[in-house]
């Protein structure tokens, strides 16, 4: 075999703590190396045209590269060879960026450390074999999860693409926070506005099907033909023949169920249409508040309901879909409350938070917009913002931004002036956040034309005295303790994780941080992919994001499983399990290992039974292979042999190096 | 036997390809500093380490040998962890026998946002490896280890 061997500089990335030089001439000395030099930017035109050039002029049949994390460039380079005219897999990468130059600074130490990464793969590369994918069949419908902007924006791209989608919301309506909220920041139109019409083209589009108050149950199979498990929660109102009229409303004798919609600000009644301008127009039983359930006897909303939907014996109702890509889009959720005790929060009724204070200020939320304290009913005079409120705060875990509090202080200060003129609204603030466009000047606007006022400065403490609660903090510009007499506090609490996001990231197979938000594939060049095939992102479940941003994500998404599907068949990658037959002894170890169900039991015609690997299943984790007792179960480009050729080469290093 | 002062000794790394990896790449990506002795053997998933390729290692010169996987429940097949988990509990118990110190292989699992748990998990084991000294090998040399 002759190998090649191309030594990357990166600039001085690597070539700064490594001797690239050193390392392309010492690889000359292992076995199979026909050709070795080094590069100050391997993965430039010119330098993946020296590739090519090589492999032709000194007859190469496998390559290695040593450079950064192959996550970043194995595929470039196997697009590279395989233009060259080399079989895509007869490459390897050695990673001496990331795991070498970028983490030790003794370059005598690092040129050793990657002349024996090298070697391990020149060692591997000697025993990779000729790969050739298969190809199957796209099931070309996509799942989205969630509906709220992200999520109603990927579903209607896709379908006005030409796809059918199967949209998938937790809650009764779809619409999402957006939906709550009273007016949306730089333009201050009205949320609802702009929402609404959205709302109606996803309930109306006949591309879209829509399983509203529903969860995802389960999820197996791979991309291009995923099997979805979708459970129906019971609503206890049959929808097929539920009008959308409101009498049980009306008549509900039970009217302190806890209201979702208004975060808690008002009370509704345990059958509910959760607002106006839900999607769809249905209502639901809330078990928790209906004397029904809880008392067993009203029977109310049954006897008053024109259209006899009411059903209290209704279960929840497992729905299968089949898919072949998914797209993510459940949002965030917001801390809660009471862990901010210093703020007195969750113990004083006139500490509210951000979106509790979105639903005073909206028209057609429980006050129609009067701005009241939640204590006496009363206008307040002087409102406290506080901003971070939980977020940028390492000793409650949560050392990142939450992204549109700034934003969202500015837009609710602005409304306050606007609803109460004679309000003085007072704004703590860490530092302001504000990069989108017309953001600066739209917090500027709220300072200067509206006259509230900004106070940098963390606020130490919350407390009632009177009426009135004592806002304490200090003010850092000036140097000085402050001591604001609030009617109102307002607290822009930390986004979070939605609730459940683990939970559902294990069922997709998908990463999430420290934080539960979902791990993007590269946070730079692929924002809206995962690692998961087939699984994308969109909007607040990534991290939190305003709304132009969940947009742009949705439809990012969106063009990216339209470009998946743009194909009639897919690629499947051939590093997938095999089978020697001649070593099988059918014990079919490896099949119930497999966590994909892809080994099959198969009969030769001389009656031996031996497992056989279903190619388009099989995701190439090589659990089968470490299972397998006689070895003969081998997981392409990680075989046995490959990972002990890595071992002895290492050893060898090792072995020459304590003797010489 | 006494800490190796300056010198690198041989420890092995295999590491799934989707969270731990990830994790030593950000560690990089971040310019996290670490010792220089590991070297990293990419797998695509900690499950597919058999307790095997372990035991070739030290067999063959290696003084140590991490594997690091996804954390469990986040695995990129479904439950790939948990066989490692098990297999290599079962390894770490049999070591000994093999006369190889138990301190001498670890599992752990490193997530791909998780740069700085890798830092401290590779910081940690060498430094342990270290405080162990070179392993004496099957059969050669007398016993003190550290001729090499
Ligand atoms: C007080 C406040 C004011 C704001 N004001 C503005 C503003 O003026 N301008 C602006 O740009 N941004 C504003 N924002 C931010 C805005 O809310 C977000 O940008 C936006 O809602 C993100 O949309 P999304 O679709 O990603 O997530 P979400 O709106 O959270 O939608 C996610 C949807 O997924 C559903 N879901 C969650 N988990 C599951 C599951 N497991 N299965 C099924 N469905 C699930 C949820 O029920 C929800 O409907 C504000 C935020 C707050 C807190
Ligand atoms: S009364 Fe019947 S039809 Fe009217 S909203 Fe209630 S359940 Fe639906
Ligand atoms: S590598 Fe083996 S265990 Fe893993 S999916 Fe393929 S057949 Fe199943």
């Amino acid at each position: 075999m002759r190998i090649g061997v191309f030594v990357c500089h990166c600039g001085t990335n690597i070539g700064g703590t490594v001797d690239s030089h050193q390392v392309a001439e010492e690889a000359k000395q292992f076995p199979h190396v026909a050709y070795s030099t080094d590069y100050l930017y391997t993965c430039s035109e010119p330098g993946q045209q020296e590739i090519q050039q090589a492999i032709k002029e000194h007859n190469l049949d496998g390559v290695v590269v040593a450079a950064c994390s192959p996550i970043m460039h194995e595929n470039t380079f196997r697009r590279t060879i395989e233009r060259a005219g080399l079989n895509r897999y007869m490459f390897e990468m050695a990673n001496i960026r990331e795991h070498c130059s970028w983490i030790g600074e003794d370059k005598e130490a690092n040129t050793r450390k990657a002349i024996e990464l090298v070697r391990m793969a020149v060692a591997k590369v000697a025993n990779n074999v000729h790969l050739h994918p298969s190809y199957f069949d796209v099931n070309k419908r996509v799942l989205v999860i969630g509906a709220g902007v992200a999520g109603m924006q990927a579903a209607l791209d896709c379908a006005e693409g030409g796809l059918d989608v199967v949209l998938v919301e937790k809650k009764s309506s779809i619409g999402g926070r957006m939906a709550q909220l009273d007016k949306t920041f730089p333009t201050v139109d009205c949320s609802i506005c702009i929402l609404g019409p959205k709302m109606v083209d996803v309930g109306q589009h006949d591309k879209i099907k829509l399983y509203t108050y529903s969860e995802i149950e389960d999820i197996s199979g791979y991309v291009g033909n995923y099997t979805v498990k979708i459970r129906r929660k019971a609503t206890y109102v049959d929808w097929a023949k539920c009008t959308g009229c409101g009498l049980c409303m009306e008549k509900c004798p039970s009217k302190k169920a806890f209201d979702y919609h208004n975060e808690g600000v008002a009370y509704t009644t345990a059958i509910n249409i959760p607002f106006p301008q839900a999607i769809p127009k249905k209502a639901r039983i809330d078990p928790k508040y209906c004397r029904q359930f809880t008392k067993g006897k009203c029977g109310v909303c049954a006897k008053v309901c024109p259209v006899g939907a009411i059903n209290y014996e209704m279960e929840d109702e497992i729905i299968t879909e089949e898919v072949g890509a998914i797209i993510v889009a459940t949002g965030y959720g917001l801390m809660n409350i009471e862990e901010l005790g210093e703020y007195g929060a969750g113990r004083y009724p006139d500490v509210i938070t951000g979106i509790q204070y979105e639903r005073l200020l909206n028209a057609s939320g429980p006050t129609q917009g009067h701005i009241v304290r939640p204590s006496d009913g009363e206008e307040p005079k002087r409102i406290v913002f506080i901003s971070c409120a939980g977020s940028r705060d390492l000793s409650l875990g949560r050392p990142y931004c939450s992204n549109f509090c700034c934003m969202y202080i500015a837009k609710q200060a602005i409304l306050t002036r606007d609803h109460i003129p004679n309000s003085d609204v007072y704004v703590f603030y860490i530092d302001i956040r504000a990069p989108g466009k017309g953001y600066e000047e739209f917090v500027r606007r709220a300072q200067e034309e509206y006259g509230a006022q900004y106070i940098r400065g963390r606020v130490s403490r919350v407390y009632p005295r009177g009426r009135h609660m004592i806002v304490k903090g200090v003010d850092t510009l000036l140097g000085t303790q402050v001591e604001v007499d609030a009617d109102l506090v307002v607290l822009a609490t930390a986004a979070t994780c939605a609730p459940g996001a683990e939970e559902l990231a294990e069922k997709l197979r998908i990463s999430y941080d420290g934080y539960g938000f979902y791990i993007e594939s590269h946070p730079k060049l692929r924002p809206v992919e995962t690692n998961t095939s087939g699984i994308f992102l969109a909007g607040a479940c990534q991290g939190p994001k305003d709304i132009p941003a969940s947009v742009g994500q949705g439809s990012a998404a969106a063009s990216k499983v339209l470009a998946l599907f743009s194909k009639d068949k897919l690629e499947s990658d051939p590093q997938i399990a095999q089978v020697d037959e001649s070593r099988c002894i059918g014990c079919l170890k490896c099949a119930e290992t497999c966590p994909f169900g892809a080994i099959e039991e198969r009969e030769l015609r001389d009656g031996r039974i031996v497992a056989r690997v279903i190619e388009t299943v099989c995701q190439g984790c090589g659990l089968c292979t470490a299972t397998c007792p006689p070895g003969a179960i081998q997981l392409q480009q990680f075989t046995d042999n490959q990972i002990i050729a890595e071992v002895e080469a290492l050893c060898q290093a090792w072995k020459e190096r304590s003797s010489g | 036997m006494s800490g190796v002062e300056g010198k690198e000794l041989r420890v092995v790394g295999f590491l799934c390809n989707w969270c731990s990896y990830g994790g030593a790449d950000t560690a990089g990506v971040s310019r996290f500093k670490q010792p220089t002795d590991l070297r990293i053997i990419r797998v695509p998933c900690s499950g597919r380490v058999d307790p095997l390729l372990v035991v070739k290692a030290f067999m063959s010169g290696a003084d140590g040998v991490l594997v690091s996987g996804c954390h469990p429940r986040d695995c990129h097949y479904a439950e790939g962890n948990f066989y490692a988990r098990r297999r290599l509990e079962v390894l770490k118990r049999f070591l000994p026998f093999m006369g190889v110190e138990p301190g001498r292989f670890e599992y752990t699992w490193v997530s791909a946002s998780e740069g700085a748990r890798w830092q401290k998990v590779v910081t940690n084991f060498t430094e342990q490896i270290h405080n162990l000294g070179p392993l004496h090998h099957f059969g050669e040399g007398d016993g003190s280890g550290g001729d090499r």
